[in-house]
């Protein structure tokens, strides 16, 4: 054994090591690149899924939007409003206020609406909706195939016990990633405290839409009557309700002929409405019959 | 010519028949980690792509100046591991201070790959086949792409197959596994393939 050898492949390697070492501490120098640590800063109070809902390539993207301006401060809905204020104050803004949103499927179809055909194929929404305008005859009702599920980062949605999709709103974060995962554009943003939505997007009135689904609405505007708020109306051919006037009163979930907007109300809840209606338009006729006797006399 | 030749053929048997993921089975780790989507692929591809051309030059000089000098060709391994590994850093760092936009489009691609088996392997098969410097540049630049077509088409395939209806077992990597099976069989049939 030659200890030259040893000593030479010791040395040459290891001047190799010390050359590379040195460039690279040479190149850390003249490359350096400064960068604000406000970054990581904003970073660290975003809620880092890279969940995408903010439209920015994953958290540091949207933390980069943020310092340059580009995004408000309120662009990472997950992160919630303490991490809001956090940001704003990292950024010299104020706080920005308003309650928070989650998520909500505009449909309560599923297994009640009528089937065209029997989809076999990709378990997915976009491709269901590519074979003959998919398989339900509504053509604004949830094809429950799950791409929102898949879509969220948060498990907060699933597929309904009736086939449609339903959001868990304690665990959405409103980044809205299923909303853009959606092909039929059922998800909406809601106030979370708000309990009352209409659970449709049928634009089509009367009978075409009646002849499709059980729970569709046909925007026949009785719940328009019916709210005392002036919160409900119908727009296109389906109910929307207006959030800043609702009251949660539950009258037009009551009125409702097609139980299109949650929470459903049960039939005894309906009759006992219907029957106080009854006493109140007998008590009002007999009111008018006695005010037009005493006009008489 | 005969120079061209000898390049077109190396280039055909780096992409296609002694492609490095399903003939070699060099770089299959990335190939299966960083598949799940065609434009994070696409990014693996290029990095490993444009590394392994810049580890065939800088590794070829390396051998033949300093190893070769000393005689210490059996220290090829070690040396070659270090050089890459510097080498990747000084990209990275490069690339961040003059092109943030390639820095940010290879983004975490570029550290991934300083242990990349596929890098290592072209850099001891060029000394292996005793090519020279262009031979060597030319087969680092084609094997990285006959790399980005084997990870392409793979990620395009479980793209799909993720909406696959596929037994509950053949979930995940299972099924990929088989996929990759399939197609390094398909690619078996260019192993014929020769230039005149």
């Amino acid at each position: 054994m030659d200890i030259g050898n040893v000593i030479a492949a010791v040395v040459v390697l290891g001047v190799l090591g010390a050359v590379f070492g040195f460039v690279l501490a040479v190149a850390s120098k003249i490359f350096e690149v400064k960068k604000d640590p406000r970054e990581e800063e904003i970073l660290s109070h975003l809620a880092g899924a890279n969940c995408g809902g903010c439209g920015y390539p994953g958290c540091s993207g949207c933390a980069a939007a943020i310092l340059a301006g580009e995004a408000p401060v309120n662009a990472c809905a997950p992160a919630g409003a303490e991490n809001h204020a956090a940001i704003a104050a990292i950024m010299g803004e104020a706080a920005p206020s308003g309650e928070r949103k989650v998520a909500f499927v505009r449909c309560n179809g599923g297994t009640n609406a009528v089937k065209r055909y029997e989809y076999i194929g990709v378990k997915d929404c976009l491709s269901a909706t590519k074979v003959a305008a998919g398989p339900l005859e509504c053509q604004f009702g949830c094809l429950g195939f799950g791409s929102c599920v898949a879509a969220c980062q948060f498990g907060a949605m699933s597929i309904g016990p009736n086939g449609a999709a339903v959001v868990d709103p304690d665990k959405c974060t409103d980044c809205m990633a299923c909303a853009k995962a959606c092909p039929r554009h059922l998800i909406t943003e809601v106030p979370v405290s708000k309990k009352v939505h209409v659970a449709c997007a049928n634009q089509d009135k009367g009978k075409a839409a009646m002849s499709v689904c059980s729970h569709s609405c046909i925007g026949c505007g009785l719940c328009q009557k019916e709210c005392k708020k002036d919160a409900i109306h119908v727009v296109n051919g389906v109910a929307v309700i207006d959030y800043d006037k609702c009251v949660g009163c539950k009258l037009c979930t009551k009125v409702c002929p097609r139980d299109a907007i949650l929470p459903i109300a049960t039939a005894e809840e309906k009759e006992k409405y219907k029957a106080i209606k009854k006493a109140q338009a007998e008590k009002a006729a007999a009111a008018k019959a006695a005010e037009t006797a005493g006009a008489a006399q | 010519m005969d120079q061209i030749t000898n390049l077109l053929s190396i280039t055909l048997g780096a992409i296609l028949v002694n492609n490095f993921i399903f003939s070699q089975f060099l770089g299959c780790c990335p190939f299966l980690g960083v598949s799940k989507k065609v434009d994070t692929a696409v990014g693996m591809g290029i990095a490993v792509t444009f590394v392994m051309g810049l580890a065939s030059a800088v590794c070829y000089v390396v051998d033949e100046f300093v190893l070769g000098r000393f005689g210490l060709d059996y220290m090829q391994t070690v040396a070659f591991i270090l050089v890459i590994a510097a080498l990747v850093q000084f990209i990275e760092m490069f690339l961040q201070k003059s092109m943030p936009s390639l820095y940010t489009a290879l983004g975490i691609y570029l550290p991934l790959i300083t242990t990349n088996c596929a890098v290592l392997g072209v850099v001891l098969l060029n000394v292996q086949n005793s090519y020279n410097f262009i031979e060597s540049v030319v087969y680092g630049i084609t094997g990285g792409l006959g790399f980005l077509l084997a990870i392409v088409l793979f990620a395009s395939i479980r793209e799909r197959l993720v909406f696959a209806d596929y037994p509950k077992a053949f979930e995940g990597f299972p099924i990929a596994l088989v996929t990759a099976g399939l197609m390094a069989l398909a690619f078996m049939g260019f192993s014929g393939l020769k230039v005149w």
